[in-house]
């Protein structure tokens, strides 16, 4: 199918939708650019923000409008601000400011890689890889806002995987605030009773963390 | 008759009873256990005996078969007790002897450190020989056999500290082995041609071996026969296994463990008969080992290694007589050498008791004025083992050498000198230790020893007198003189009905048999009273070789302990080369490909990053492949 | 009428490998990060291009998804960095090898 497609008329489309295609398409583009390209972590994000962007102008003009406004709220919204914040947390003066690779060489090879994957990918898309079967969840188009059919399918076809996500959800929450909980330094200012145990995981961590990388190098040299 | 089973039953509920309680009993109780659960077995059997007597009338047999043990497709094992004279002979006697010995020891090893664990061991011992004695079938048989064995074992190393004891141990059990290896081969062999293991059945179907495979199976069995009864030329271990205390010594290797092998080949007699191979072999090592004892035990030292030489020799008069086909005459001979060797021990050890465990005759002398009653006891014994009329030695013996002369006069020739050679080395024994100058109070003068030189306790005579008894009057169980005084040879007889019989001697080439034995024992004893009333010492009659035993114990050495040794050298190195090689290197291989495929796991995320990237191009790259035509 | 599927999915494919270029020659961590970002948008983007050309509503109900896992994983991810951070005070990938075999 696509096979076909590829020779269909570009000329028979309304301008309308190649202008939109195209300027997404270079939206895009430019953005996914500027994420890898960019020295400053923060201009990376902010490039992010303009990929995510492109991305959902291409989700309007093929009809996803729900994916679209999710795609600017979760993506943009969301997980950029949160990409933002951690940069601010962190320090921007304390992330290196390298901009890409040191070594020619290796960028080399991940550009050939790159390269390759696409082209292997465009020359893959050359084959018709579709069954025919008709669809299971519903057709895409017809009378009626998108939206329904999409939640028709999220809460019928899909709801078992609907709600592991939700579990997905929790568990990533509770991990997220497992995992950056401040294990106090400063054990004064704060209850004692309350911060007996982080205190003593954090030495038992740091010292088997010591302790291993120590172990490691006897092993080596052991073994070697 | 149903209560036969109590024989080993009673002696196996001491051992287990002593095995749980007997460190509460202590001493002496534990012993009196012990000797009471002997002594019922012994009541028990004499029950048996009048109620087999009153009963049996032309059969000979009585089985009590108890239980299937296994039953593997054609394979039927069953655990029974065959009743019968021969069995019910070696039971009479062995639980008898075994009681006085019980009894004895309670004297002997009052103060040991394990006094409990020592008539734990002998009550298992007494429990397995009963069993070998009874079994109805060959591996019953062989549960005993290796009973006695293990009980063997155990009992020679009881005073494991002792590194000589120890090894003595070792060297019974390993020696023992060898035997062990002959029955076992013998059963094969039997139950792959008969299809069964029991007696009874195996007997009746005799006619379908072959005569290579009888003579193949006779030679296996005496093969066994040869390790347990100490024949040459492994009769070594016995001569080691004095290193046990006393009283196992009077058990073991006088009265029970050692007769199992001859009480094997007259069991199997019906087939030994079915080679003459066999039985001329059987009587011609049975005579080496008469002879090589006799003159061994000439030139030793040891109090008890005479004694232990003169068993070698006994016993090897009773495969001679096995090997002539007088079986009756290696059962009394059998059942005379239990009293009148257990009386010898037990006296040996009363003297060793008094002297505080010296047992070095040269060391001795004069006792008999201080050990009156050993003395007198230790002499009966002596004149019974010499042969001398009308002591139960001469009768035995002579019936023996009568059947080794219907053999052939040159055995008959060769086992009468061996005869009063046997007055003679027993006689330098008694005169070196009971007669002339006390030597100890000289030689070995450690501590306050002259004054402690005393008879032994009222338990350990006991027995002594009651062995004597015996000694003197054994005599009287098989006479020659007339039909009815063969009360043994009448009572065994149905056994070996249908056996070739010997072939009958005059009466007065009988008569003159019997006084050439009598004149030579005597001959011994004057030559013993000639020779050692008045020295101590006569290395010319000493030799080193004699001493040690013909040389036996260093010939097998070099003959097959050493190249034995080298093999195990030479499979050890290939061992620790060869096979350790390829453990070794297989493990050494994984390390070193671990070692290897680790530095790729080299932490860095961007690595595994193009890891994945190549894998994806590699994967898309095939994928292209297939769907290009 | 839009314009063919065609484009889009090449698009997607190009998105992808520039994804993959970043992920391959960037060092820090929080760029890495937004690289396989762009790698999910790439994949999001092929999947309504198919709902679209094959009329299936099960291509956009799979972005829904994916959107989710990939907030959640973001979550966790820089929790993670976050972690990584306060202990080695680098966010520099070539810095953390401390898992090397």
């Amino acid at each position: 199918m696509i096979n076909s497609l590829i020779f269909y008329p570009l000329l028979a489309t309304s301008l309308v939708s190649i202008s939109v295609f195209v300027v997404g398409a270079a939206i895009v583009l430019a953005g996914a650019c500027g994420v890898v390209l960019a020295k400053n972590a923060v201009h990376s994000a902010l490039f992010l923000v303009m990929t995510l962007f492109g991305i959902a102008v291409l989700f309007v003009s093929e009809q996803a409008n729900f994916l679209a406004a999710v795609q600017i709220i979760v993506y943009a919204g969301a997980i950029v601000v949160l990409f933002l914040f951690v940069i601010m947390l962190l320090g921007v003066d304390n992330l290196e400011l390298q901009p890409i690779e040191s070594k020619p060489r290796k960028v080399l090879g991940a550009v050939l890689i790159g390269l390759v994957v696409l082209a292997e990918i465009l020359l893959l898309s050359r084959n018709s890889w579709t069954s025919g079967a008709p669809s299971t969840s519903g057709v895409a188009f017809g009378p009626g806002p998108t939206i329904n059919r999409l939640a028709d399918s999220i809460f019928s076809s899909y709801l078992l995987a609907f709600e592991a996500t939700s579990a997905l959800l929790i568990i990533a929450v509770i991990s997220a605030v497992v995992l950056v909980r401040r294990n106090n330094f400063d054990s004064t200012q704060e209850d004692d009773f309350e911060n007996q145990m982080p205190k003593q995981i954090l030495e038992s961590d740091s010292l088997s963390s010591t302790t291993g990388t120590n172990a490691n190098k006897e092993t080596k040299g052991n073994l070697l | 008759m149903t209560i036969a089973f109590l024989i080993p039953l009673l002696p196996l509920l001491g051992f287990v009873l002593l095995l749980i309680f007997g460190k509460k009993l202590g001493s002496p109780n534990s012993g009196w256990l012990a000797t009471a659960a002997v002594g019922a077995s012994f009541v028990v059997s004499c029950v048996v005996l009048f109620s087999f007597l009153s009963r049996s009338a032309g059969n000979p047999y009585r089985v009590q078969h108890f239980f299937t043990w296994m039953s593997v497709a054609n394979f039927h094992l069953d655990v029974g007790l065959l009743i019968d004279p021969l069995s019910l002979t070696m039971v009479l006697f062995v639980t008898g002897v075994s009681t006085l010995i019980h009894l004895y020891s309670i004297g002997y090893m009052k103060g040991d450190r394990d006094f409990s664990k020592f008539f734990l061991y002998l009550n298992l011992f007494v429990a397995s020989m009963v069993i070998l004695v009874l079994s109805d079938n060959f591996i019953l048989t062989f549960v005993g056999w290796e009973g006695v064995g293990a009980c063997s074992y155990l009992l020679v190393a009881f005073w494991f500290e002792r590194p000589r004891a120890a090894s003595a141990g070792k060297k019974a059990f390993v020696v023992n082995r060898i035997g062990d290896f002959g029955f076992l081969l013998a059963s094969f062999l039997i139950f792959q041609r008969l299809h069964s293991l029991n007696y009874k059945t195996d007997f009746s179907h005799l006619n379908l071996l072959s005569p290579t495979s009888a003579t193949v199976i006779a030679l296996l069995l005496f093969l066994a026969a040869v390790g347990k009864s100490a024949q040459f030329p492994l009769f070594t271990w016995l001569v080691d296994a004095m290193e046990g205390p006393t009283p196992v010594s009077a058990l073991i290797h006088a009265a029970t463990m050692v007769t199992a092998g001859v009480f094997l080949m007259v069991r199997v007699a019906p087939i030994l008969a079915l080679s003459h191979i066999a039985l001329l072999t059987i009587a011609i090592v049975g005579l080496a080992t008469a002879f090589i004892g006799a003159t061994s035990a000439c030139a030793q030292n040891d109090i008890k290694k005479v004694l232990a030489y003169s068993t070698v020799s006994q016993l090897g008069y009773m495969f001679l007589a096995v090997g002539s086909q007088a079986y009756v005459a290696a059962i009394f001979l059998m059942v005379a050498h239990a009293f009148y060797k257990a009386l010898l021990f037990l006296g040996a050890g009363s003297v060793i008791h008094g002297l505080h465990d010296e047992q070095d005759i040269k060391k001795m002398g004069g006792l008999r004025k201080w050990m009156p009653a050993t003395s007198i006891t230790f002499i009966i014994g002596w004149l019974a083992i010499g042969g001398v009329p009308p002591f139960a030695g001469f009768w035995a013996k002579g019936d023996v050498l009568l059947g080794a002369f219907s053999n052939s006069p040159i055995l008959w020739a060769i086992g009468a000198f061996t005869g009063g050679l046997t007055a003679y080395y027993i006689g330098r024994e008694v005169y070196l230790v009971f007669f002339g100058e006390p030597r100890w109070q000289q030689l070995a003068v450690k501590g306050p020893f002259h004054d402690s030189v005393h008879e032994s306790p009222r338990i350990m005579l006991i027995p002594l007198y009651v062995l004597a008894i015996f000694s003197v009057l054994g005599g009287l169980l098989d006479l020659p003189f007339s039909k009815h005084l063969g009360f043994l040879g009448r009572w065994l007889a149905p056994l070996f009905a249908g056996l070739p019989q010997l072939q009958r001697v005059p009466v007065s080439l009988e008569i003159t048999l019997g006084t050439v034995d009598a004149i030579l024992a005597i001959a011994g004893v004057v030559v013993a009273h000639l020779i050692w009333s008045k020295n101590w010492q006569k290395p010319s009659l000493e030799p080193v070789f004699l001493n040690q035993g013909w040389k036996v114990d260093s010939t097998s050495d070099a003959v097959v302990a050493r190249p034995g040794a080298t093999v195990a050298r030479l499979s050890s190195l290939f061992d620790s080369t060869f096979i350790d090689g390829i453990v070794n290197g297989v493990g050494a291989l994984g390390v070193k490909i671990g070692t290897s495929i680790r530095k790729l796991q080299n932490g860095y995320i961007r690595n595994y990053a193009m890891g994945i990237a190549i894998g994806t191009v590699l994967l898309l790259a095939i994928e292209l492949l297939r769907v290009t035509p | 009428m839009s314009v063919s599927g065609t484009w889009y999915l090449t698009l997607a494919a190009a998105l992808f490998s520039i994804g993959a270029i970043g992920l391959l020659i960037r060092r820090n961590i929080l760029i890495m990060f937004m690289c396989i970002e762009l790698m999910l948008n790439a994949v999001n983007l092929s999947f309504v291009t198919f709902s679209r050309t094959l009329n299936d509503i099960g291509g956009q109900s799979s972005v829904f998804f994916v959107l989710v896992v990939a907030a959640a994983e973001v979550v966790v991810g820089l929790g993670i960095i976050v972690m990584i951070f306060r202990r080695s005070a680098t966010t520099n990938a070539d810095d953390l090898h401390m898992l090397k075999g």
